[in-house]
């Protein structure tokens, strides 16, 4: 076990640990509506967990902001592809990925708002969000592969699919991978902000707005602890997928 | 039959092969001997199409080329069997022949392993089943036996000698057993070229 990582009773025990905290704090404030305790944030997500409607939001806001993020790494990856090849494409597109990234995104959602419809625009921003990361990763895994390696191909006079298949897919997926690692949480918060500015119909964004609007602080909380476990299990199951992807591929591990 | 004619190249300031001329016919074995540095790998990686030369040219009949390097390149992330069968046709009917080929070369329990789990040796010995495996028309072998003991040398040479390679065989060698073993005509560097 390395180090750095904790084993489950640690984990479970410094989780006991801010849990208890925070029901500590709620007590001393004493106000719902200021800081609701633990248990009563989990007792209002159950309650909406019962509702249809809670599923139907969930089931909105993912094919929304996923879409963006799926549709934004596979963007990356072809552009990544492209600018490898071309040094005028990656003249042209390095700026661009900077000043993608360097921007506010509160900036980029108040411009979209201008341009896109408010249904759109969470996964806009969402695919905004992704796209530099994979596009910086996915360029560096192929411009990393080993030399040697596509000598070996180019003296047996591999085919491409294989050499694609072989050598390129293994090389690039960890990069992919650590690219999905650090971009999608942020890309599904990004997401989900652009909902709570745009408040489009169905979707978690309009719930956490409203909780904020009509001071339900429970259900606010109640909705955040939703969009951090969704988080978690988008982020294993995509990541289970490429892993997947690349043993198909004949990477041993990536 | 193969035939470098007049190839020169230079790295920057410094010139490692000038003007140099060899040519083999059909089946001819030839073993470049020198110096490190001299120019045998560079002369080799012409051969291969993996370097240009500044000028002259090289030309063989062979429809299949196979290299055994210096280092072994292996794909970290296949067996040792995927390597050899990824020259082949990287499906389940080569995968007889590859294991075949590996057992030849007393790998026949390291099939499934991967190369981090073979020692240096092991890995060079996949390398030279790797390019014996597509059966090619031109082998070229560049100081192929590095990491082998004297044993495995012997038992290695013997496997390729008897084998018939239709436009060739170029080895590059610092070990005039070895290209006398493998029935190589002796070339020596002299002066940016190779000569008898």
């Amino acid at each position: 076990m390395n180090s750095r990582e904790q084993s489950l009773p640690l984990k479970a025990a410094v989780c006991l640990f801010w849990l208890l905290l925070w029901a500590l704090a709620a007590r001393l404030v004493g106000q719902e509506l200021l800081l609701p305790s633990p248990l009563q944030v989990l007792r209002r997500l159950f309650a909406l967990a019962l509702s249809r409607d809670y599923w139907s939001m969930i089931a909105s806001s993912l094919l929304r902001v996923l879409a963006g993020i799926v549709g934004a790494a596979l963007l990356g990856v072809l552009l990544a592809m492209l600018t490898e090849y071309s040094a005028l494409a990656r003249a042209l597109l390095s700026p661009l990925m900077t000043l993608v990234k360097s921007t506010p995104v509160a900036s980029f959602i108040i411009l979209a708002l201008v341009w896109l419809g408010r249904s759109v625009l969470p996964a806009f921003i969402s695919g905004l969000i992704v796209l530099p990361v994979v596009w910086a990763n996915v360029s560096a895994g192929i411009a990393g592969r080993d030399a040697q390696l596509l000598e070996l191909a180019q003296v047996y006079a591999l085919p491409r699919g294989r050499i694609l298949r072989r050598i390129t897919l293994p090389s690039v997926l960890p990069h992919f991978r650590a690219a999905l690692c650090s971009a999608l949480g942020l890309g599904w918060k990004a997401g989900i902000a652009a909902e709570v500015l745009t408040v489009p119909r169905s979707s978690i964004g309009r719930m956490i707005y409203e909780s904020k609007l009509y001071l339900e602080t429970t259900s606010l909380f109640a909705w955040t602890l939703t969009v951090i476990l969704l988080s978690l299990v988008i982020e294993r199951l995509l990541l289970r997928l490429v892993r997947q992807i690349g043993r198909k591929g004949g990477a041993a591990d990536v | 039959m193969f035939e470098w004619r007049d190839v020169s190249v230079s790295f920057g300031e410094k010139s490692v092969l000038r003007g140099c001329s060899i040519s083999g016919a059909d089946g001819a074995r030839i073993a470049l001997m020198g110096p490190s540095g001299c120019g045998k790998t560079t002369l080799l990686r012409v051969a291969l199409a993996l370097q240009e030369p500044d000028s002259g040219s090289f030309r063989s009949d062979a429809g299949r080329i196979a290299a055994v390097f210096q280092e072994p390149r292996l794909l970290p992330w296949l067996t040792a069997a995927e390597n050899v069968n990824l020259v082949l046709s990287d499906g389940p009917e080569t995968l007889s022949d590859v294991r075949e080929w590996l057992a030849r070369l007393g790998l026949g329990d390291a099939s499934a392993l991967y190369p981090r789990e073979l020692s240096g040796g092991m890995q060079q010995r996949v390398s030279i089943a790797r390019a014996l495996a597509c059966a090619p028309e031109l082998l070229i072998l560049d100081e192929p036996f590095r990491g082998l003991d004297q044993e495995l040398r012997n038992k290695v040479m013997a496997l390729i000698r008897p084998l018939s390679f239709r436009s060739g065989l170029l080895l590059a060698t610092h070990s005039a057993e070895e290209a006398e073993a493998l029935g190589c005509r002796i070339l020596r560097w002299r002066d940016g070229t190779f000569v008898e």
